[in-house]
């Protein structure tokens, strides 16, 4: 058999990567006396963006049917506030107000879902009405910022789980060994990342999620359900956003109206640079995992140069997007010529 | 009924059906409080200008109603929505302020250049956000809502650069004047005025509002049928480009500074509202200017009376999104079938009675 | 009920708002029959196939299928798929995106013993589906890299494979060449032979009689009745779709083929082509004259055109126009020129669907005296009630959407809106494609009538009679060349051996 051709797509995935692998290069050159080069710093990558790969991946989901969630940011405020509320304030238990959070978020989603999906609403306008929503209730909720002080939720949240063997340990000045840890999130997230992946390749609902996306009247000609296909697609993208919300707010342990605005372009700008096409049918996790990385990498770049102002890294990501929609787009065009 | 059902068929009635339900909100509340009942139109003069609640709505909703003139016609002519304008507004106070003030100065009393150059540098930057939008759309096919995610994303940033991170404050009379009183009236309103009417004229008296429409129900048609679909859906762009700069000014003179932060803040959510509220079709093609319009104030009102009612400013979003979310639920095809459905049936079953 | 049957429609009833739709039809498929649908637009046939398959709900009337008691009612085009009836449209129904033998799987999936899609047994039994309808595909492949021939013989394979009973074919040939056409009747002909019912809609009567052995002809929502294919010519055919004997056709034919070659050269193009789709070309046009472009579909015939107007900008060549060389970057250049082009797609290129007739109408004419001098008001409404009357376009007013028309209306519409623009040299391309008879003829006379007026037109047609009628002289392309020209003994058989080339040995 004839080796497959390798599409415009998978050609995208691969720029994705190697962008990544170059700028890390590049700054473990550059910054490598500042720490720039130790693995730690690659795991605090993922450690800060565990919340954002959660998102990344549901908003990857709802991107697939050519949708849109802008409504992930206030989610997550709302999560937060919800959890330092519920953990400082009213001393609820940690677990139930988890799957408090997760039941939310699925109510949430199902809501948006409806709109989107069975009303035929603009995604974009009804997870708009969602971002308002989410952060108002954020704000009734409380005002304050909250921290998380203690509870169960804070000790599992500053588990370190050191890397087996030492890989990548090194000696520090003061001469101490140190071994390189992720965070109980960054299992999270990591979970997520593998069974959305699994569930977009090996499951009906991932497969219809691309179909929807691809045509949809075709798909409902062939006889799946898109309503609620859509409606599943956004109720996925709140419930992994929940989870992203319960892993950010282990990495921060506090909950404020403020928090986590610009998420959701973060997220969007992730997926799109990982390949994920906003017409919809086109994309893949994995794509948004490494979209997640850049993100994550452009402002580690910029935090540890130390003098640039922080608003460059997000001129840097918005270049980089930049870059990748021209470069999609001209792909595009050159499929349309062809043909 | 069959009346009833010309009247809602009509374009302006959702607008002006959500204007009217807003004040009888006002009128209500007012009386249930014991005060005058028509509180919410009482027009009086207080320190020789203009004070009531009406227009406070008009001078709060100038921005709004602004950006909602450009909304339309990029909605119209590339059925998607410019999502920057917000940003825009920011990085267009922020240029002006910087120019006005001079780079790296955090306060000035006097202009570092004429007044004029600064808000001509303010719009020209504004139009060049535009341009950019416009050329990635028209000209590369990208979707309206990720080429303009970009600027979404960068123009605030941009216009931290240009002010060197600071919060820059223009303390001047002449600069002061667009954002407070032209006489007795409030200067915002009067620049709405003006920008709504040149909009209004241009449709009146060229073939703007047809090529708009054209090229945006098809494209290629329009091509076809001679005109330029490119240049004009990189025309609406610009114009957009050029509304939010208007409005990121106003909104800077208000506060005689340039708070990159928070300029324009959420206003790119407010100005596609208005055009939905104005009975227009997100999905491109036929457009109504008035309804955007009233649908800008719409917005302003409903804020204005939840402020009234004592709803504070970070709880507000919770009723503004259930609001949207009735009025697009209402406007959308499957609710409206359904309905049509129900009273079809009402009718055979009174028809079974008989 | 015979017992080889396997759809039964009886008494069939459906009305659309102030319109009866369908007024008690009956429809029969037996198996192993290829079954025509056949009537003119806005006869029912559509919908007709939608009440079948569950998209429009009929108000009266019974479905029967074989091996289902009782009536059938589908409620969408999934339950009608789960009674075994499959319908293929000329749009493909599929997704681009997704790999063929996802295509032909979506929805029913082999799953493994855990679930998950068995992707192995996928690419193994699509394999075997394709190879056994004998079709050249690599179902791994993204379905986006066939022709759209290939990707509706894909469609007609997931709905074999589906166990359909009934399998609908709605104008499914559209946009193919007779060399697919012919491939897409070689399928239709095997799955007849596996006892599959299939009904063939489309405007093509060659195809009828080349592929079917029964027809049912529809009239303004009623049955006029059903035929075997052999006791209904091609002549009673059109007769019963028309209601009326129909000699309108043979009124309109040019006596004789008049002489160009002294009459002023309107067009003169040298070496025009556009890369990927038409090599450099010559032709010249003089006034008056009617020049039909023929030769398969994709062979460039559209492309030509197209490249002259400027729709497709031309790269390399010259052109002249009334003798002074033109350089034409957009569509627009061509009409200061004046010239005009009727897209071959209706609904994609020439229609604004959301617009009243009259802003359908001066649309061109307005893109042509720019943005700043708008029309008039008053003339506008002069110019579409002109063009209405002149065009005779059924229309309830000049404010009615052009999208609530029918076809042929539609089309008259866009004809008004480059004859408002005055143009000395029109291109139509496919004028007449998927409109009714009548019209068709209209706008026959119509062509006529503008080339006495000293109009040079482009008439570009599949179906070569119509051609013959109108044109002086045609033109042969092939594989994206001009071949050859005619400007004597306009024959059907010479124009056809011209298309087919000399060196071919079919």
């Amino acid at each position: 058999m004839k080796r497959k051709k390798m599409n415009s797509n998978t050609l995208l995935l691969f720029i994705t990567i190697a962008l990544f692998v170059v700028m890390y290069a590049a700054g473990c050159i550059i910054y490598g006396s500042k720490g720039f080069s130790h693995f730690q710093t690659f795991l605090n990558l993922l450690i800060t963006n565990s919340g954002l790969l959660c998102v990344a991946a549901g908003m990857t989901c709802v991107m697939l049917t050519g949708g849109i969630d802008i409504s992930v940011g206030a989610l997550i405020a709302m999560d937060c506030m919800f959890l330092a509320v519920g953990i400082d304030r009213w001393g609820w238990n940690s677990i139930v107000l988890c799957v408090l959070v997760l039941v939310i978020g699925l109510v949430f989603g199902s809501v948006m879902g409806f709109l989107v999906g069975y009303l035929q609403i603009q995604p974009f306008i009804v997870s708009m009405a969602g971002m308002f929503f989410a952060r108002g209730m954020t704000a009734v909720i409380s005002t304050d910022q909250v921290s998380i002080s203690s509870g169960l939720f804070k000790t599992i949240a500053s588990i370190k789980i050191y890397m087996p063997f030492n890989i990548g340990a090194y000696t520090n000045s003061k001469g101490v060994l140190q071994v390189p840890y992720i965070r109980v999130h960054v299992l999270i997230a990591l979970v997520v990342l593998v069974v959305i992946f699994l569930m977009l390749r090996y499951t009906k609902f991932g497969r219809s999620l691309y179909a929807v996306g691809g045509n949809e009247v075709s798909a409902t000609m062939m006889g799946l359900d898109v309503k609620k296909t859509k409606m599943k697609a956004y109720m996925l993208s709140s419930f992994l956003c929940s989870i992203g919300g319960i892993c950010y707010c282990m990495n921060t342990l506090t909950g404020s109206v403020q928090q986590a605005t610009g998420l959701e372009m973060d997220a969007i700008s992730s997926a799109v640079i990982g390949g994920t096409l906003l017409t919809g049918g086109v994309g893949n996790v994995i794509g948004s995992f490494f979209g997640v990385l850049i993100n994550g990498t452009i402002s580690t770049l910029v935090k540890t140069n130390g003098k640039l102002l922080s608003s460059w890294s997000n001129i840097a990501v918005a270049a980089l997007l930049c870059f990748f929609i021209v470069l999609q787009s001209v792909f595009a065009l050159i499929k349309a010529r062809r043909k | 009924m069959s009346n009833i059902k010309k009247l809602t068929s009509k374009r302006l009635f959702l607008p002006i059906f959500c204007m009217i339900l807003v004040m009888m909100v006002n009128i209500v509340y007012d009386v249930a409080n014991g005060n005058f009942a028509l509180n919410f139109f009482t027009i009086s003069i207080r320190n020789g200008v203009l004070y009531g609640r009406l227009i406070d709505v008009l001078n709060r909703g100038s921005e709004v109603a602004i950006l909602a003139i450009g909304m339309t016609l990029v909605v119209s002519a590339s059925a998607g929505t410019d999502i920057s304008v917000g940003s825009v507004m920011s990085l267009s106070a922020c240029m002006c302020c910087m120019l006005l003030a001079g780079y790296g100065v955090s306060s000035t009393n006097d202009l570092a250049v004429p007044l004029i150059v600064g808000i001509l540098g303010g719009l020209a930057i504004a139009c060049v956000c535009g341009t950019f939008n416009g050329f990635l759309v028209a000209y590369l096919g990208v979707q309206p809502m990720v080429a303009t995610l970009i600027l979404y994303s960068a123009a605030r940033a941009i216009g931290l650069l240009l002010c060197n991170n600071l919060i820059v404050y223009v303390r001047n009379d002449a600069y002061k004047i667009f954002g407070s009183y032209l006489g007795f009236i409030p200067t915002p309103i009067v620049i709405a005025a003006i920008c709504i009417l040149i909009m209004a004229l241009l449709l009146k008296f060229t073939a703007l509002g047809l090529y708009v429409q054209s090229v945006g129900i098809n494209k290629k048609a329009s091509r076809i049928a001679g005109l330029n679909s490119s240049r004009i859906i990189l025309i609406c762009y610009i114009i957009c480009g050029l509304c939010a700069g208007i409005a990121g000014i106003v909104s800077s003179s208000r506060i005689y500074s340039a708070d990159s932060n928070n300029i324009g803040l959420n206003y790119e959510m407010d100005a596609i509202l208005a055009v939905a509220l104005g009975g227009n079709s997100l999905g491109g093609g036929k457009f109504s200017l008035a309804g955007s319009i009233i649908g800008a104030y719409t917005i302003q009102a409903i804020t204005t009376t939840m402020y009234a009612m004592g709803v504070s400013t970070s709880v507000a979003p919770v009723f503004k999104a259930i609001i949207v979310i009735i009025i697009v639920a209402i406007q959308a095809p499957p609710f409206r079938e359904y309905l049509r459905k129900r009273s079809v049936q009402r009718a055979t079953v009174a028809k079974g009675v008989h | 009920m015979e017992n080889n049957v396997v759809l039964t429609m009886r008494g069939i009833s459906m009305t659309f708002p102030g319109v009866k739709a369908l007024d008690n039809v009956d429809f029969t498929l037996r198996k192993g029959e290829i079954h025509a649908l056949m009537g003119e637009n806005g006869a029912g046939k559509s919908t007709l196939i939608k009440c079948l398959t569950g998209i429009n709900a009929f108000e009266a009337g019974e479905i029967h299928v074989d091996g289902i008691d009782g009536a059938v009612v589908n409620h969408s085009t999934l339950d009608a798929q789960k009674k075994g009836i499959s319908t293929v449209y000329q749009e493909v129904n599929l997704c681009p995106n997704l790999s063929v033998a996802e295509n032909l799987f979506i929805g029913r999936e082999p799953v493994t013993r855990f679930g998950a899609i068995d992707w192995k047994t996928m690419v193994k039994k699509s394999q075997k589906i394709v190879n056994d309808l004998d079709m050249k595909v690599d179902v791994t492949q993204n379905l986006e890299e066939y022709s759209l021939a290939m990707q509706q013989m894909i469609a007609i394979a997931r709905a074999v494979d589906m166990d359909c009973k009934v399998l609908i074919l709605d104008e499914p040939t559209s946009s193919l060449d007779d060399n697919e056409v012919e491939k897409l009747f070689g399928l239709m002909r095997r799955l007849r032979d596996q006892g599959v019912g299939i009904i063939f809609v489309t405007h093509f009567l060659e195809q009828v009689y080349a592929v079917c052995d029964r027809i049912t002809v529809l009239r303004n929502g009623q049955l006029v009745g059903e035929y075997p294919i052999a006791e209904l010519p091609r002549v009673k055919l059109v007769a019963a779709m028309m209601g009326k004997d129909f000699d309108d056709l043979a009124a309109i034919k040019t006596d004789e083929t008049k002489d160009f070659t002294n009459a002023p050269i309107e067009i003169e193009a040298k070496g025009l082509s556009h890369a990927g789709t038409i090599k450099p070309f010559d032709l010249v046009i003089h006034k008056g004259e009617v020049v039909g472009l023929t030769g398969l579909l994709g062979s460039g015939r559209s492309e030509l055109a197209r490249v002259i107007y400027g729709a497709d900008k031309a790269q390399t060549g010259t052109l002249k126009v009334n003798g002074k060389e033109a350089k034409i970057n957009a569509p627009i250049d061509a009409m200061q020129l004046g010239m005009g082009l009727l897209p071959d797609d209706r609904k994609a290129e020439g229609i604004i669907e959301d617009l009243s007739i009259r802003e359908n109408i001066i649309l061109a004419l307005q893109a042509k005296r720019g943005m700043f001098r708008l029309l008039s008001m008053s003339e506008q409404n002069r110019i579409a009630d002109e063009y209405i009357k002149v065009l005779q376009v059924k229309t309830p007013s000049r404010e009615t959407l052009i999208k609530q028309l029918s076809g042929g209306n539609q089309q008259k519409v866009i004809l008004g809106r480059w004859l408002a623009t005055n143009p000395d040299f029109l291109i139509l391309d496919e004028p007449t494609r998927g409109i009714d008879v009548g019209t068709k003829t209209e706008i026959q006379k119509l062509v006529l009538q503008l080339a006495e007026e000293g109009k040079s037109i482009i008439f570009i047609s599949s179906e070569i009679e119509e051609m013959l009628r109108t044109c002086s002289k045609m033109e042969v392309l092939r594989d994206g060349a001009k071949v050859g020209e005619i400007t004597e003994n306009l024959t059907q058989e010479n124009v056809m051996k011209a298309i087919a080339g000399g060196g071919s040995n079919e």
